[in-house]
């Protein structure tokens, strides 16, 4: 939440005015929810500008989120790679076990500015829903949760943990009855209760001004991580890895240092079984621009729009488009993004377990992998941050299933 | 003047509403559907709404998102919806045809070839569900070059300070959505609709037409006795769905709900005048 700086050229003045980051944003929605958006923006606005509203959150963001989360130099892991030194930010170490909650507790506080007395969100693998669960409880806002079918199903635990929260979880029977269609029914919901019901969009994208206020509130993440590389080094990393489906932690991570040159930005892609089949998630590797969920952005798509399914291992992941702020930074050359598969951050996961004691989630895995290829290709005095923006408790089911071990 | 303006001028002269028309194109088979048009306009259509299938039909309920699924899963592509619209307007030259849809099938090859391929295949207007008018810059001023209506959509949400903006660069009719919601589910309260089309008609001189959620003859009759026009869409999608998964053709149920329509679209006013 930082406000961006006033430098010539800077980067972290998008989107324009009608949210645009360049020729991706904006607004694609039906009326009915435009006059809605319009407002958010307003009220986003307001908030911005409000002391109040950044001292409650910074707050919150203390002593209930538990932050600042620490910037962890790994040393075995370092030692292991034999290149870069490389330092972890441990997002999975925040409540709920990830970045998401950042974002969900900057909302309902928007939520509840703008009067609204019910919440509503979309998930895939049940990490958004948990963390919204989570603040609907903490501000005592009824909540209801959409989440495919399919995912109902692999995902028990975190449906459990979303009932225990007080919320409701209706599974969503249309299309392939995941994260995809969970949106479509999130927003079909919304259009019919705009007059009480606030959105909480899980990622950097969604229509303006969701991409904007979701890396906003996920900034700190990048405002920590400058602050804590500057004490423990007494300069800034050469280069930052994230992981990226929709991109919130990615983009909260890179925001700060969009206009750091010489801080090379890295996101990572789900390239589930490789790029060269049709089961994967890389939007920006594999996809092309195109307008769903309210935004303009790449996505996997045949050439008639249809949008296809995305696969990933990582649930998180498993998303066809990005958020549109990072297909404007992949179009202008400032973040390089790379693409992981399925197998690659199956193994950087388990690295991860035995050479530091973490077990990543498999969304933070797929950028451990990326630093596993890139640092010992660094000297030795360069500095490597990876975002380990989840932790992986909840996908030890899907990792045993993997190395075939029953349960 | 265009075939839009025409066909609502000479129902006005008639004394009575139009009756627009849904239904999504290549549903339940691309070769099915010149037949389930025809039915429409024997049944009585005066404007015909194509459905381009989306996988993602945002803003649509149970009826349409299944119909979009089993013409996307029929094998129909942009090009054959451009093929039954093409082959619709040899038939029917003079019956307005309206392509209605969301904007990423209509942008993906570049507006230019999407208005250039609409305006080839004989289609009077477009409806895009997801465009705005903040984002009218996408298809809008492509199309308009080509002689294509852009209808717009106002909802109940949709109050007098942003009406002149959902109404700058609308032609051919305005799409009235009189819920907030999505398609073939709930009906408003007829009391709520004749307000909002009074509040309409005083800002625009387009012709007027209410949709969603309008289903039986009886409700078509009530809003055509104060609207330009009528739209049904999810009943006629509905009794498709229902004759597509007996194995029988739809056309004659289409042309059966069709007929029942107009004849109480038909007879509206003059019951009220009686």
């Amino acid at each position: 939440m930082t406000p961006a700086p006033a430098i010539p050229n800077s980067l972290r003045t998008q989107p324009d005015a009608r949210g645009h980051f360049g020729q991706f944003g904006g607004r694609y929605v039906a009326e009915t929810l435009m006059p809605l958006i319009l407002d958010l923006e307003r009220e986003y606005r307001a908030a911005k500008a409000d002391p109040a509203f950044k001292a409650e959150f910074d707050d919150l963001m203390k002593h209930y989120v538990g932050r600042p989360s620490p910037l962890y130099f790994a040393p075995r892991l370092t030692e292991h790679l034999g290149g870069a030194k490389i330092y972890l930010k441990r997002e999975e170490l925040n409540h709920t076990g990830a970045h998401k909650i950042n974002n969900c507790i900057g909302q309902i506080l928007l939520a509840r500015r703008m009067g609204k007395t019910r919440i509503i969100a979309e998930t895939g693998a049940g990490q958004h829903g948990v963390a919204t669960a989570t603040v609907a409880a903490r501000f005592g806002l009824p909540c209801t949760i959409f989440m495919g079918a399919v995912d109902v199903a692999r995902q028990q635990p975190n449906v459990f943990r979303m009932k225990l929260l007080g919320a409701e979880v209706e599974a969503v029977q249309s299309g392939a009855q995941t994260l995809k269609d969970a949106m479509n029914e999130a927003l079909r919901h919304w259009v019919a209760n705009v007059h009480d019901t606030f959105y909480i969009i899980g990622t950097a994208a969604g229509p303006h001004p969701y991409p904007e206020l979701v890396r906003d509130f996920q900034s700190v993440i990048g405002d920590e991580t400058r602050a804590q590389i500057m004490e423990a080094e007494g300069r800034l990393p050469d280069t930052i890895i994230a992981p990226v489906g929709g991109g919130s932690n990615a983009i909260g991570i890179f925001h700060p240092f969009l206009d750091d040159p010489d801080v090379a930005l890295i996101g990572v892609e789900a390239a589930g079984d490789g790029l060269d089949t049709p089961r994967h998630a890389a939007s920006i590797a594999g996809g092309s621009p195109g307008v769903l969920h309210g935004n303009r952005t790449y996505l996997l798509q045949d050439e008639d729009g249809q949008i296809a399914e995305a696969h990933s291992i990582s649930a998180g992941l498993d998303y066809p488009g990005i958020g549109p702020e990072h297909s404007w930074l992949h179009d202008i050359g400032r973040v390089r993004y790379e693409p992981c598969t399925d197998a690659e951050a199956l193994a950087a996961f388990q690295t991860l377990c035995r050479l530091e004691g973490i077990i990543p989630a498999l969304e933070s895995a797929h950028a451990l992998a990326v630093a596993e290829r890139i640092a010992p290709t660094m000297g030795k005095d360069e500095i490597l941050v990876v975002n380990v923006s989840g932790r992986g408790d909840k996908d030890i089911f899907t990792v045993a299933k993997e190395l075939g071990v029953e349960l | 003047m265009s075939r839009l303006a025409a066909t609502f001028a000479a129902c006005a002269a008639e004394g009575r509403a139009a009756l627009v028309t849904f239904v999504t194109g290549g549903d339940p088979t691309p070769a099915a559907t010149a037949d389930i048009l025809d039915a429409l306009v024997a049944g009585g259509a005066d404007v015909i709404e194509l459905g381009m299938p989306f996988t993602d039909p945002m803003a649509d309920g149970p009826a349409i998102q299944r119909a979009n699924l089993r013409s996307l899963g029929a094998g129909t592509t942009t090009d054959i919806i451009l093929d039954i619209a093409r082959n619709f307007r040899q038939r029917h030259p003079h019956v307005p045809l309206v392509l209605m849809g969301y904007a990423n099938p209509m942008v993906r090859r570049g507006p230019q070839w999407f208005a250039g391929a609409a305006a080839e295949a004989g289609v009077d207007g477009v409806i895009c569900v997801d465009i705005p008018v903040e984002e009218d810059d996408a298809l809008g001023p492509t199309l308009r070059d080509a002689g294509i209506d852009i209808i717009r959509l106002a909802t109940p949400t949709t109050d007098k300070a942003r009406l002149p903006a959902v109404l700058a660069g609308a032609s051919g009719f305005l799409y009235y959505v009189s819920v907030a919601g999505i398609t073939g589910l709930q009906q408003a309260a007829q009391a709520s609709i004749e307000a909002a089309v009074a509040g309409l008609k005083a800002a625009t001189d387009l012709p007027v037409a209410v949709g969603f959620g309008v289903r039986t003859p009886a409700q078509a009759a009530a809003i055509a006795r104060v609207a330009d026009g009528v739209v049904v869409g999810s009943a006629i999608v509905e009794a498709i769905g229902a004759a597509a998964a007996e194995g029988r053709d739809p056309s004659s149920d289409v042309f059966n709900i069709v007929k029942g329509l107009s004849d109480a679209v038909r007879t509206a006013r003059q019951e009220q005048a009686a």
